[in-house]
């Protein structure tokens, strides 16, 4: 059955888009990011240090998975735009993951300047997926300026607290224009099936897999999970009740 | 002879000899113009690579020099 996702026209086989920070080593982020069936992987653009260069991560992936710059870190909507035009330069992609923080510590969206930077960079022809707030009239905004899908979060980044408002990420996925992302919080697989069931179009994640015991394997069940709710929700569940339905036919039983 | 004056290098300040050249500078920390994965922004600008090497650093100005690295 063909169920492709689609962001501005171009379509992904795999629902489930992995961060490359926080791996034991190169080694594993590889076979994590192989299990996982990811195509798209999250990167950071950061100053070069002066006192000597890494490895280049960028050959390393490159033949393996397309690369999507993030703008992490960045709190004004300024410093935001340039760094995206930065990652256009250095990738040569005009897909950038927006994020523009305004709490340090919760790392939770300034609206205000990412709105404002969603203008810029799609005025300037860039494919804007913004990390965002789980509310529907931001995700809205969002989308009426031109962002290419919304990425709301599900909890804090890092906290693997899975979704704590799943009736916010229904609803945004119930009026969203453009696909939803859900992008960060995911502690673990089921997490991420219920993100999809909710109705989201893809997740993204980082620490759920670079922080598990096991990365490769938990990147695999997240490759299953994501599989697995996308599924239920197309295949539509079943409406809740308060009181039990019984399964069995009620007529015929012995001794009535 | 007083020190040239500096620029200002991913936050660092740094001398500049006269005549220097976008290209110059970051290849004294070790970046060539076209290797994938690497950007300069002069003032706030980011210049293509293409123009690295005729694009002039003058004292005051202030580059950042960036790569692409892991992330979430």
């Amino acid at each position: 059955m063909d169920d492709t996702l689609t962001i501005a026209g171009r379509s992904f086989r795999s629902r489930l888009f992995l961060g490359t920070a926080g791996y034991p080593n190169r080694r594993v982020l590889l076979d994590a990011l192989a299990a996982g069936g990811t195509q798209f992987a999250t990167v950071s653009i950061r100053r070069i240090s002066l006192d000597g260069d890494a490895e280049s991560l960028v050959d390393v992936l490159t033949g393996r998975v397309e690369l999507l710059p993030n703008t992490a870190g960045c709190t004004t909507a300024r410093d935001a735009v340039l760094t995206a035009r930065l990652a256009r330069e250095a990738l040569g992609t005009e897909w950038v993951k927006l994020e523009v923080i305004g709490d340090r510590d919760l790392l939770y969206p300034d609206v205000e300047q990412l709105l404002r930077a969603t203008e810029e960079l799609v005025a300037d022809g860039f494919v804007v997926l913004p990390y965002c707030n789980d509310d529907p009239v931001t995700c809205r905004k969002l989308a009426d300026a031109g962002a290419a899908a919304v990425m709301p979060l599900g909890a804090p980044i890092g906290s693997g607290l899975g979704i704590v408002n799943p009736h916010a990420i229904a609803a945004i996925c119930a009026r969203s224009p453009v696909p939803v992302v859900l992008d960060a919080g995911i502690g673990t697989a089921s997490d991420a099936a219920r993100a999809m069931e909710l109705g989201c179009a893809a997740v993204l994640l980082n620490t759920a897999v670079a922080g598990a015991h096991d990365p490769v394997r938990m990147a695999a069940a997240m490759r299953d999970a994501v599989t697995a709710g996308r599924a239920a929700r197309l295949a539509g569940r079943i409406p809740l009740r308060t009181g039990a339905e019984p399964s069995s036919p009620q007529l015929g039983l012995i001794g009535s | 002879m007083s020190d040239p004056a500096p620029i200002t290098v991913n936050g660092r300040p740094q001398p500049v000899p006269p005549g220097a050249t976008v290209a110059g500078v970051a290849a004294g920390h070790g970046l060539e113009a076209g290797r994938r994965g690497v950007a300069v922004a002069l003032n706030g600008r980011v210049v293509p690579a293409r123009l690295w090497a005729e694009t002039p650093v003058a004292p005051g100005d202030t580059l950042e020099l960036v790569h692409a690295l892991q992330g979430g």
